[in-house]
């Protein structure tokens, strides 16, 4: 049953409403990837109906916005002290887990969203291919949801906020250089072996083809596994850390 | 028929420290326990044990039977707790907070809404219902605590410091609410006032530095005319461990 799960995901999501973190993030959110898309994507110059631009800064964005997301996603419950509540409830502790990360993905999926206006800007403009944006869009979501689960199980890492965001910025930045031409060149020279793995695990090489509209099952694999994997981790740091 | 509070041997080390050390006792139904000790004795560490939210370093708990470490939800779902100082979610209002309470524990519709309703009668907190968690005071937010560990009529009640923060009328009626539900429920409630304890507990537990030093019934412990203030002092006060490793299990 996942019934627990969506009531926790379900009460963290009207929490972030009831403060002021959901209308900060979004403004912030939809300001900046505006502005980015416009001004260095060179959004009209280009001359053409589609949303490469845009795509192109959403993981960037993301990198920073969602870590300070997360980062009050346990350490807040330490300090309010509501965690030894909520863990002496009867559910599952990986409800717990879920329910919060749903939550928080459902928040960006919300922020995502919103950017509707450059969707329908494309499609006033020209005959964009609505297929590559939707898979784009999918794209996106998949890249908060894997650094979501880096911010989470960072978050229930430590009750030092600034700590949580600085080092799940960090962990996501290697996840999305991993698979840059700086990094693989160099690592192809010395340790051609590594070079390899650190372009399958790059989340922003896999984004890549979701811009180009190519659905591919095993990148969907490598996202599923990575947010489970994470999820993991977060549950394992909990156990282990629930009063520190 | 076994206790509905079953302690066996409980232990938790912090590295070196042992906050609780071999901890045994049970409660049964009709009980009132009333746990004692200085603070930093381990009277929170103990009640985190039993309500499974710290696993223990040795020993078990359980609760109606089932253990709190191999059977958390079957044990959690027999147990209301009330966490020291009352911690509840600021931003939710009164009856937001424990409708999700309620439909964590597997309530829907009118049941919850009738033991929401009923939670709130007994903690009397008719008057604040729709009222943001954060805006209310201290003896207010005691008893949203309180309503949340009630919501389901538990057969277990662990209460850590329930009257802390009350005026002495609240202090009156929350008394007078466990000893209403005393005779069916088996009920343990730490406290630093030992006139509470002379006033609804059954037996008393005193612990000091992580042992169990008593287990009798309150007056028992006045037999010989002292005071429940002068038998404590004599129980507890002793060689005092280490600061620093107090504050570590404080924290």
């Amino acid at each position: 049953m996942m019934r627990p799960a969506l009531i926790v995901a379900q009460r963290e999501l009207a929490g972030y409403f009831a403060t002021p973190v959901a209308y900060v993030f979004i403004v912030i959110f939809l300001v900046m990837a505006g502005t980015l898309t416009f001004t260095l994507g060179n959004f009209f110059a280009r001359g053409q109906a589609d949303l490469i631009p845009f795509f192109s800064f959403v993981p960037w964005l993301f990198l920073f916005l969602v870590p300070a997301l997360t980062m009050r996603l346990w350490a807040e419950e330490r300090r309010l002290g509501t965690i030894e509540l909520l863990l002496t409830l009867p559910l599952p502790q990986w409800h717990a887990v879920l329910g919060k990360f749903l939550a928080a993905w459902a928040f960006c999926g919300i922020a995502l969203a919103l950017t509707f206006p450059l969707w329908i800007t494309v499609n006033v403009l020209g005959v964009p291919d609505n297929g590559v944006i939707l898979s784009g869009y999918l794209g996106c979501l998949l890249v908060a949801g894997a650094y979501l689960t880096v911010g989470a199980a960072v978050s229930a890492l430590t009750k030092n906020q600034v700590i949580a965001f600085v080092l799940a910025v960090a962990i996501c930045f290697l996840f999305a250089a991993a698979g840059s031409p700086i990094v693989t060149e160099f690592l192809s020279q010395r340790l051609p072996v590594l070079a390899e793995i650190a372009r399958a695990l790059s989340v922003a090489d896999r984004f890549q083809g979701f811009t180009r509209g190519v659905v591919a099952l095993r990148d969907i694999v490598f996202f599923g596994s990575f947010m489970a994997f994470f999820l993991f981790l977060n549950a394992v740091v909990l156990d282990h850390r629930k009063a520190a | 028929m076994a206790a509905l509070i079953e302690i066996e041997r409980l232990t938790k080390r912090f590295g070196s420290f042992t906050a609780v050390d071999d901890v045994s006792f049970t409660v049964d139904r009709g009980e009132v326990l009333g746990f004692l000790g200085p603070n930093g004795a381990g009277k929170s560490t103990t009640m985190r044990m039993l309500a499974g939210f710290m696993p223990p370093t040795a020993g078990t708990a359980r609760i109606c039977g089932a253990d709190v470490v191999d059977q958390p939800v079957a044990a959690k779902r027999n147990l209301g707790f009330l966490p020291e100082g009352a911690p509840t979610y600021p931003e939710m209002t009164v009856t937001g907070f424990l409708h999700f309470v309620a439909r964590i524990r597997g309530f829907r519709g009118t049941a919850a809404d009738e033991r929401v309703a009923n939670a709130m009668r007994l903690t009397q907190l008719e008057g604040v219902r729709l009222q943001p968690i954060e805006t209310l005071s201290k003896g207010f937010k005691r008893r949203v605590g309180l309503a949340q560990a009630l919501l389901h009529d538990p057969p277990v009640l662990v209460l850590d410091e329930p009257t802390d923060g009350l005026d002495p009328n609240q202090k009156h009626e929350v008394r007078e609410l466990i000893r209403r539900m005393a005779p069916e429920k088996a009920i343990v409630i730490s406290t630093h006032i030992l006139e509470e304890v002379e006033a609804v507990c059954t037996r008393a537990v005193i612990i000091a530095r992580g042992k169990v030093v008593i287990d009798a019934p309150p007056r028992t412990l006045v037999r010989d005319g002292r005071s429940l203030e002068e038998v404590f002092r004599a129980l507890t006060l002793g060689p005092s461990p280490d600061p620093a490793l107090r504050a570590q299990e404080a924290a």
